[in-house]
């Protein structure tokens, strides 16, 4: 990733910090519930700054480590064209707005929660977002649907977490080795 | 003198930090686990509350941890948190990102996506359940969490007309 790349859609020099600040702060306001769809049009269709294939790699990877996964594309693609000081420009650009919205919504919140019409409001958006989230799980589980293992692992992970309340680090130190040893077993 | 409790934001958060797979949305279990059972910074009810308002959001799905540290320890709480959930793992990602291509063929690479992607699904699932648990209270709530669920996965409808409706059905008390 550091090494250039002539097929890169655009050249490095072409980026500035000042860029990478400004292109991540729209993505940052653009969307609910997540923002990589946004990440993605900025990214390659409004500025080129990546080709379809450069995004479709630094999402995979975003999304293999741990972390926020649309942080980890701001840190990425701010290193690619700016280094350390573009992954910390990209990614404040892009927390900035959404952290100082979100405090004001939830001091707001403090201060109107004692009329019926807000809390009310509130905890219906509350039960939209969760079902927003469960449909989100089924979506991903589709692809898996083709062998019975990643269905049984997914199933552990869900009676695991949701169902025993396990801690994370354990079901993770115990499900992750296991599922990635299956998936080298089974690999073609 | 720094507050004990802004240290144990730095704790909690900076370990979650790197048990994120898969994002914040698979990590609602873990935190609600914590944050409400263990540490008791806040209710059931409170932490429904934190994660309606991180959603009426724009930005990134993580924003519940800054409503999280802002309930704990006000402006102050809300940066540490946000700062502990995204600094260890954006360094982490920083320091593979360099060295990740040259593996780009690597098999070994292929197994470890493809073994990460049902954990991943299986907490995302369980975020869900321990959310509907916590959310829901009222039969209307879980039809709304139903409703929502179903739509979101036969139509392609922009997800904040969901949160929208739901607002407007629940300000006027039908939910």
């Amino acid at each position: 990733m550091t090494v250039a790349d002539p097929s890169q859609a655009v050249a490095r020099a072409q980026v500035g910090a000042g860029d990478l600040f400004f292109g991540f702060l729209k993505v940052g306001i653009s969307g609910f519930g997540g923002v990589m769809p946004f990440a993605r049009r900025m990214l390659v269709e409004e500025r080129g700054w990546l080709s379809e294939r450069e995004f479709t790699e630094v999402l995979s990877l975003s999304q293999f480590l741990p972390g926020p996964n649309i942080i980890n594309v701001s840190i990425i693609v701010g290193k690619r064209f700016r280094g350390p000081l573009g992954a910390l420009i990209a990614s404040v650009g892009l927390m900035l707005m959404p952290f100082l919205i979100v405090l004001a919504i939830a001091a707001l919140y403090g201060r109107f929660a004692t009329l019926d019409a807000v809390r009310g409001g509130t905890a219906a958006v509350s039960s939209a977002a969760t079902g927003l989230i469960i449909a989100m799980g089924l979506k991903m589980a589709r692809p898996l649907a083709g062998s019975a293992w990643p269905l049984l692992i997914a199933a552990l992970g869900f009676i695991a977490l949701g169902l025993l309340r396990v801690p994370l680090l354990w079901a993770l130190l115990v499900l992750a080795p296991l599922s990635v040893a299956i998936a080298w077993r089974t690999r073609r | 003198m720094i507050p004990p409790v802004l240290i144990e934001l730095v704790e909690q958060f900076g370990l979650l930090s790197f048990l994120a797979i898969g994002g914040v949305n698979a990590l609602i279990p873990e935190i609600h686990r914590r944050v409400v059972d263990v540490y008791q910074w806040m209710s059931n009810a409170e932490f429904a509350q934190a994660f309606a308002i991180s959603q009426a959001s724009p930005g990134p799905n993580m924003l519940i941890v800054s409503v999280i540290g802002w309930k704990v320890y006000g402006f102050l709480g809300a940066l540490v948190a946000t700062l502990a959930i995204c600094a260890p793992s954006s360094v982490l990602t920083f320091a593979i990102a360099h060295v990740w291509d040259r593996f780009r063929d690597a098999p070994l690479r292929a197994a470890i996506q493809r073994g990460l992607a049902p954990v991943t699904v299986g907490l995302v699932l369980a975020s869900g359940y321990v959310l509907a648990r916590t959310a829901d209270e009222t039969l209307p709530a879980y039809a709304i969490t139903a409703a929502t669920a179903a739509l979101a996965l036969i139509t392609r409808v922009h997800p904040l007309w969901f949160l929208i409706t739901a607002a407007a059905l629940g300000a006027f008390g039908v939910a």
